[in-house]
């Protein structure tokens, strides 16, 4: 028992990595990025990479795999995304979805399209007893990187000088900009750290959630249902949703597997009738 | 200036309807149209059997019977109806005497009425659901069937000291035949089925799914599922501690595919499965075969490849039966009852069924040097499909 | 004044030189390119598949990540009809439309409320849910193996369905020109400018005494029906259904072909169809492992570029300018917001 809900907030906490990044540009920014999922998808395979032909330890391949994916992230939002700001979203769909696409045949040239798979240091595999609770060590491990990171980005949204920027920007840019803020500098800046979170998150998750040239496809849908059921007005909002839904996943698929599949959209589809906006945002 | 730019996009994409025809000059040569999945989830299927087909033909010279061999490549884009589309198109404008590929079930099942239709025999590379030969004359597989894989582990596991067992299977078809299979006869075995599990296709994680396993203290937990998903199920067996809590992972030989088996590192060491190939299997005829695939793609062969290299084998075999002709009863005759020593080992196909018959092996990953491979230790020799076989 | 208005409506629903050329080249290309017809088909399909999210997207304003639930009912509906029952195709066609349209009437009233996020999410959910029942009803569905053993009659007893797809594109073509005059008379109808109102600002529309949602429950429960039929036409013409009709990038390719081809004047989507289709298989043909990489290259220039000034070129010949009642038309893809 104890086991199943502690296997779901390890599962909602790394789904709440790979998509908060999402609930930053959709939430704050007001940009539809589908491409998120390339993002992450990017960081797992620096990390593969790092980790199998230079084998750098897995602990420093994580940062690197953050930091990397943020300066892709930069790159492409100072020469492409910045164009994209004031359009319609369906245009920013087009857009990112033509990314993805690019991102998905790109790695499948250059690495191919089988599996690929991160070597775990052996500290951080296997799994202990604690009170009779199995408690998996790579999980507890993600747990505490996320529970960090959670912490730090909420202290960062509403704490720091760069927040309340970010804040006002997002409320009204041209104001903003009359105040003297450096909007373009402070988006810029929102989306490379989003990207290097999700880069993070493929790093991450590559171990649990497997990495192939598909990963920013198969996983669109999910980063998509923590934004909308966590509302996309904070950062507690997603992770709280990630936490639910994590837990409602595993719990539903433990319990009742005749239903595994339905579970997590039967959940969004109920929340969404009752809380149009999602679970915790205000409504506009 | 607008309307302009726009009228040439839609005349320039309009014209691509006129263009095949420029390239479809009428030539002696025999076409074969190979449609793959060549991108999406099962795009590693298609580089296996692609590479297999261009070194089948790199070995045998590309000309039998005096007709030179040219194939066709499509990608299915995996859906049944574009495959469909494709492989009409290939029989009706490029004319081909072939068709061959096909990566999943439906896709292979969709085109067959049209193989009936235009008498053009398909030559079933890879999709392993049981019934797919029953739905053409035409239909000749080179692959295998599940249940052929599975029965001889559900025979195999009673005898080794394994009685209770938790099949995991993912929820789709080829799961279902494999749940199937292995339960009735390891149950007419007399082994117990504790309960059977089915994981959602589109599934993250396994962690639930595991731990009613770990609940479960069978002997042994059989596995089906797709091939790239069984890493990460594995991964997750040894990280829950299962394999020290003295169960066993047993499994058809998809869950330990050569092709990245080597990359899933030590958590896949003693895992037991029942497959037709494994890259080890030793025989003078694999060992070329591997060296050789090695050095033309660039990567291990799996049991994908074998199966393409193996129907490319039919292939070359029915045109020199025929003398070249290409009439598609005259080529399926020529398959029929073909028997071979393939890099798997000794093969035929089936009169009555068209399906393949062969060994199966019962292997059990360990390294080999510096790689992981499937090591084969038991044999059941010339298997047929059992599903069709019980219906006589 | 009143007059003014009334000519200005009717003058635009007036077809114009360039549509008849339009339906021309489709019936024509039925002889010029007699061995194209397999993906004139497809693409037929999917052009009624695109008019049908334009009739929910570019006129009523609903976003939809989830139309394929339509489609794919449609298409199992037709597949089981015929194999069970009947198999002549023009009944299939009628009741996959009536079944899929109660399906629309049933979960038109999920996408009343929320943003245009929620509803891409909802619509989304009942597809995956949808795909995920046929997975698992394997006894009527076929499950993942498809739905085989679907032959069908000839069609009025008379066109039998070829190997060249010729009586399939014609009849897909029939359809889809039906369907198409009637979406056409519809939107421009009095119901069809409503929704353009609800469209353009809702609140308003209410104000002046537009019933809001019966309206939308209506357009929807329209909109289902033709994704229904396009679903019929696929499995009657391919005489095959399998699951990958209910799936994810069936939704998602109809939303792209309509944003390419431009929402909210019908030809957007047939437009869409045309150009992604043909640049689809072309590209595959030259590179069967790489082409998603050339789409996704001509979507994001596309989007660079400006895809305004396409749509709104077609849009500009379509109408031959003579639309002033909505200045800015070709534009017409509402805004999503979160």
């Amino acid at each position: 028992m104890l086991t199943i809900l502690f296997d779901g907030v390890a599962y909602g906490m790394l789904l709440f990595v790979l998509a908060c990044g999402l609930s930053v540009t959709l939430g704050l920014m007001n940009f539809v990025n589908l491409a998120h999922g390339a993002f992450a998808m990017a960081g797992g395979y620096v990390t593969v990479v790092l980790l199998n032909r230079y084998n750098v330890p897995f602990l420093l391949a994580l940062p690197v795999a953050f930091v990397a994916t943020a300066a892709l992230g930069l790159v492409l939002e100072r020469t492409l995304y910045v164009r994209l700001y004031g359009r319609s979203h369906l245009d920013q769909v087009l857009f990112s979805i033509g990314l993805v696409f690019m991102a998905v045949a790109a790695v499948d040239y250059a690495f191919g399209s089988q599996q690929q798979f991160v070597r775990m240091p052996s500290f951080l595999q296997g799994r202990v007893e604690i009170a009779g609770v199995g408690v998996g060590i790579y999980r507890s491990f993600i747990i505490l990187i996320c529970g960090v990171l959670v912490i730090a980005l909420q202290l960062a949204l509403s704490r720091t000088r760069f927040g309340s920027q970010l804040r006002a920007a997002v409320d009204d840019q041209r104001v903003a900009r009359g105040l003297g803020i450096e909007v373009n500098r402070i988006f810029a800046a929102t989306f490379a750290v989003g990207s290097g979170l999700a880069g993070l998150g493929g790093a991450l998750g590559a171990e649990i959630l497997g990495l192939d040239p598909t990963f920013p496809l198969k996983f669109m849908i999910y980063f998509l249902i923590v934004v909308t059921v966590g509302g996309t007005s904070s950062i507690t909002g997603p992770f709280l949703a990630s936490l639910m839904l994590g837990i409602a996943d595993v719990a539903g698929k433990y319990y009742v597997p005749a239903f595994g599949a339905f579970v997590i959209y039967t959940f969004m589809i109920t929340v969404l009738i009752f809380r149009p906006q999602g679970l915790f945002a205000r409504a506009r | 200036m607008k309307r302009r730019t726009v009228l040439k996009g839609l005349g320039a994409s309009v014209a691509t309807l006129a263009l095949p025809h420029v390239a479809r000059a009428e030539s002696s040569a025999v076409r074969i149209g190979l449609i793959l999945p060549m991108t999406g989830p099962f795009a590693s299927t298609g580089r296996q059997i692609e590479a297999a087909v261009k070194l089948y033909m790199q070995r045998n010279g590309d000309a039998v019977a005096g007709r030179k061999l040219e194939i066709v490549l499509k990608d299915d884009t995996g859906t049944a109806d574009v495959t469909k589309r494709l492989a009409q198109e290939l029989i009706v404008n490029d004319k081909v005497s072939f068709l061959a590929g096909f990566g999943l079930t439906p896709l292979a099942l969709a085109p067959a009425p049209l193989a009936t239709q235009a008498k053009v025999p398909q030559i079933v590379m890879a999709a392993a659901t049981s019934t797919i030969t029953e739905a053409s004359p035409f239909i000749v597989r080179s692959s295998f069937t599940l249940p052929q894989a599975t029965v001889p582990l559900a025979e195999w596991a009673p005898k080794n000291g394994i009685k209770r067992v938790v099949s995991l299977v993912t929820d789709y078809g080829p799961g279902h035949d494999a749940e199937k299979a292995f339960k009735e006869r390891f149950s007419a075995d007399g082994g117990q089925m504790l309960s059977e599990l089915r994981v959602p296709l589109r599934n993250p994680d396994f962690a639930p799914f595991l731990q009613r396993v770990a609940d479960a203290k069978p002997d042994a937990v059989f596995v089906f599922v797709p091939s790239g998903v069984g890493a990460q199920l594995m991964k997750q067996f040894v990280e829950r501690g299962l394999d020290k809590s003295g169960i066993r992972l047993i499994g058809t030989g998809d869950v330990t595919d050569d092709d990245i088996l080597n990359d899933m590192g030590d958590v896949a060491l003693g895992v037991i499965t029942t497959h037709h190939y494994s890259a080890a299997h030793d025989s003078p005829e694999n060992k070329a075969f591997v060296e050789a695939f090695r050095k033309a793609a660039g990567f291990r062969p799996n049991f994908m490849a074998v199966g393409g290299y193996d129907g490319m084998h039919l292939v070359y075999e029915a045109l020199k039966k025929t003398n070249g002709d290409t009439a598609g009863e005259g080529l399926v005759a020529a398959m029929k009852a073909m028997a071979w020593t393939s890099p798997r080992g000794p093969v035929s196909i089936d009169p009555q069924t068209r399906d393949i018959v062969q060994n199966i092996y019962v292997r059990k990953v360990e390294k080999v040097g510096a790689e992981l491979f499937n090591v084969e230790f038991a044999t059941i020799p010339n298997v047929k499909d059992p599903v069709k076989a019980a219906k006589g | 004044m009143r007059d003014r208005a009334e000519a200005l409506i009717l003058r635009r629903a007036r077809w114009r030189p360039a549509e008849y050329v339009f339906w021309l080249l489709a019936f024509a290309a039925l002889v010029l390119f007699p061995d194209r017809h397999l993906i004139l088909n497809e693409i037929a399909i999917l052009a009624l598949f695109a008019v049908s999210l334009d009739l929910i997207l570019g006129y009523a304003g609903l976003v939809s990540l989830g139309h394929a639930a339509f489609f794919g009912f449609g298409a199992y509906a037709a597949g089981l009809l015929a194999k069970h029952a009947v198999a002549e195709p023009v009944i299939g066609l009628v009741a996959a439309g009536a079944g899929a349209a109660l399906l629309g009437f049933a979960t038109s009233f999920l996408v009343l409320r929320g943003t245009d996020l929620t509803r891409l999410m909802v619509t989304l959910g009942v597809a995956l849910i949808l795909g995920e029942i046929a997975n698992q009803a394997a006894w009527l569905t076929g499950g993942a193996d498809g739905l085989q053993g679907v032959a069908m009659d000839p069609i009025i007893g008379v066109f039998e369905f070829d190997l060249f797809g010729r009586t399939a594109y014609a009849y897909s073509l029939v359809t889809l020109f039906l369907l198409f005059v009637a979406a056409r008379r519809l939107v421009n109808s009095p119901l069809g400018l409503s929704l353009t109102a609800i469209r353009d600002n809702p609140l308003r529309a209410a104000a002046v005494g537009v019933p809001v949602n019966p309206r939308l429950v209506a357009v929807y429960t329209v909109s289902a029906a033709y994704a229904g039929i396009a679903g019929a036409l696929l499995a009657q013409t391919t005489q095959f259904v399998s699951l990958d009709v209910l799936d994810f990038h069936r939704s998602a390719d109809v939303l792209l072909v309509l944003v390419i081809g431009g929402a909210g004047y019908l030809y957007g989507g047939i437009v869409g169809a045309v150009l992604f289709r043909l640049v689809q298989d072309l590209l595959a043909g030259l590179t069967p492992q790489y082409w998603h990489f050339w789409i996704g290259l001509i979507l994001v220039v596309l989007v660079l570029m400006g895809r305004e000034r396409m749509t709104s070129g077609v849009a500009a010949l379509a109408r031959a300018g003579v639309d002033r009642l909505r200045p800015g038309a070709g534009r017409a893809t509402k805004e999503l917001r979160p």
